[in-house]
């Protein structure tokens, strides 16, 4: 039996809990049709996501592009069409990718192993500078500390996942939510994800409560890794302080649970629990425009 | 003996491409440091080296731990009475300095670094030991009667701080005295 998985008009970090919801209630070697006909937007993170969905499949899944040629060629810009045919049997209009695209930082890139980071790091210096400091009117100090984060982010893949994610960096307006225009970080990947990594440590003591909402906790609050190596879980308390000086979110979804560091103008809770089951890590980096006043 | 390390070159021979100039993932921090600990097999007991910063792009916090804490770590520490290695940081700037601070903090770590304005010692220092470190840098070669006059100070306290900072490898202990690192006849371009 086939199931269809309709992806929301507007695909984002909330709205893929759609998906991920619909997916629930299929096993992981039934075949599944996503269905993205009446989609007409997609985050980088929704893009990647949907990237991850196709992994997480045992039986190849289909995917129906957007009818909409604006969304089509959109996301043919950024790759996402490139990565797919591989996972999903394509059906629909499928675009060729034509030329840049200036909000594109960085179109869907996958992240395997230690030379992707090199490689995605190289990539965003050359266009950070001038898309921070022009449309964020951010310093372009911060463009230093933007590529750390991408860094460590990515890097989350290569030493914890298992197996390869995607990521994608991308300015636009956020009108809903912001109304200022934001660069975002997606990277996302069907790996262990954070609590089965954490309970890979040798010795390691688990509490009462230990489920994906503790294990979030502890790796992103408390810099818990599951390396004895007193050097590590920097990566992510780095991404934090970051962040927390350009006013900005990360957010982080594993297994069951989403949790994130919200800054005063997002009105998201710091930790969603016993959400829909989803393989792997999602993390979401958003850095908002600098408005006059703001944070230095 | 004094040696020069350029990190970029080394970098670019760890990741065998010339494009990336970049000191990021923990993998290649270890390769780097695995080189320049290569490179140091060779010294004799006493040893300063300069780790040149000067044509690297940036450098992450992962990276910045296994370079970095990791070499310091591994030969700050007087406690190897088989050679005495010493490191001066040169071309490390606002780029770097973010990650470098991080994981020196995380570690109680301090380093000495070259800039324009001489020798500064960074990273976990107390205030007793960056004035005694700071004295015997203008100083140029002292010991602890001499600092405890200059500091006006008792002797015994600056012996004690003087024997941190040689544990600490911030300065060189010689027979006619101490040296900051940074110092004395160790400035070279």
């Amino acid at each position: 039996m086939t199931s269809v998985i309709t992806v929301p008009p507007s695909l984002d970090d909330f709205t893929f809990e759609q998906v991920v919801e619909q997916l629930a209630a299929v096993p992981p070697d039934a075949k599944v049709i996503v269905d993205a006909r009446h989609t007409r937007w997609a985050s980088p993170f929704g893009l990647t996501a949907l990237l991850t969905l196709g992994q997480t499949r045992t039986e190849r899944p289909s995917f129906t592009a957007p009818d909409n040629e604006e969304t089509s060629s959109y996301w043919a810009r950024t790759g996402f069409f490139r990565h797919a045919e591989e996972l999903f049997d394509l059906h629909g209009s499928v675009p060729k990718a034509r030329g840049g695209e200036s909000t594109v930082l960085l179109e869907i890139t996958p992240v395997t192993k230690s030379e992707d980071v090199h490689e995605v790091v190289g990539r965003i210096q050359q266009k950070a500078q001038q898309i921070l400091s022009k449309e964020l009117n951010i310093d372009a100090k911060a463009t230093v500390g933007f590529a750390m984060t991408l860094s460590e982010v990515c890097q989350n893949i290569v030493e914890h996942a298992g197996r390869g994610g995607w990521v994608a960096v991308q300015t636009y307006t956020w009108r809903k939510r912001l109304g200022r225009r934001v660069v975002v970080i997606a990277v996302c990947d069907a790996g262990c994800g954070f609590r089965q990594s954490l309970e890979s440590a040798p010795g390691r003591v688990r509490s009462d409560r230990w489920d994906d909402a503790e294990a979030l906790e502890e790796a992103v609050v408390r810099g818990v890794s599951r390396f004895r190596d007193p050097g590590r879980g920097q990566g992510l308390a780095g991404v934090r302080r970051y962040v927390g000086r350009w006013d900005g979110k990360v957010s982080v979804r594993s297994g069951t649970a989403r949790i994130a560091i919200v800054p005063s103008w997002d009105d998201d809770v710091p930790l969603h629990e016993k959400l829909a089951p989803f393989p792997g890590s999602q993390v979401q980096v958003t850095i908002p425009e600098r408005v006059s006043g703001g944070p230095r | 003996m004094m040696i020069h390390i350029d990190v970029s070159s080394v970098l670019r021979q760890t990741v065998s491409c010339e494009l990336y100039s970049n000191l990021v993932t923990r993998p290649t921090g270890a390769a780097v440091r695995t080189q320049i600990e290569a490179l140091l097999a060779d010294s004799r007991e006493r040893s300063l080296t300069v780790i040149d910063f000067s044509h690297v792009g940036m450098i992450d916090f992962s990276c910045a731990d296994e370079v970095i804490a990791k070499l310091l770590l591994r030969y700050a520490n007087a406690e190897r009475g088989d050679r005495e290695a010493y490191f001066l940081f040169r071309g490390v700037t606002d780029d770097h300095w973010d990650a470098i601070e991080t994981v020196l903090e995380r570690h109680g770590l301090a380093l000495v670094l070259e800039t324009d304005d001489g020798a500064k010692v960074v990273g976990s220092v107390d205030d007793g030991e960056r004035v005694v470190w700071e004295k015997v840098l203008e100083l140029g070669r002292t010991g602890p009667a001499d600092l405890a006059s200059a500091l006006g100070t008792r002797e015994a306290e600056c012996e004690a701080v003087l024997d941190t900072l040689h544990r600490r490898r911030l300065v060189m202990r010689t027979d006619e005295g101490y040296i900051a690192v940074g110092g004395l006849g160790v400035r070279h371009d």
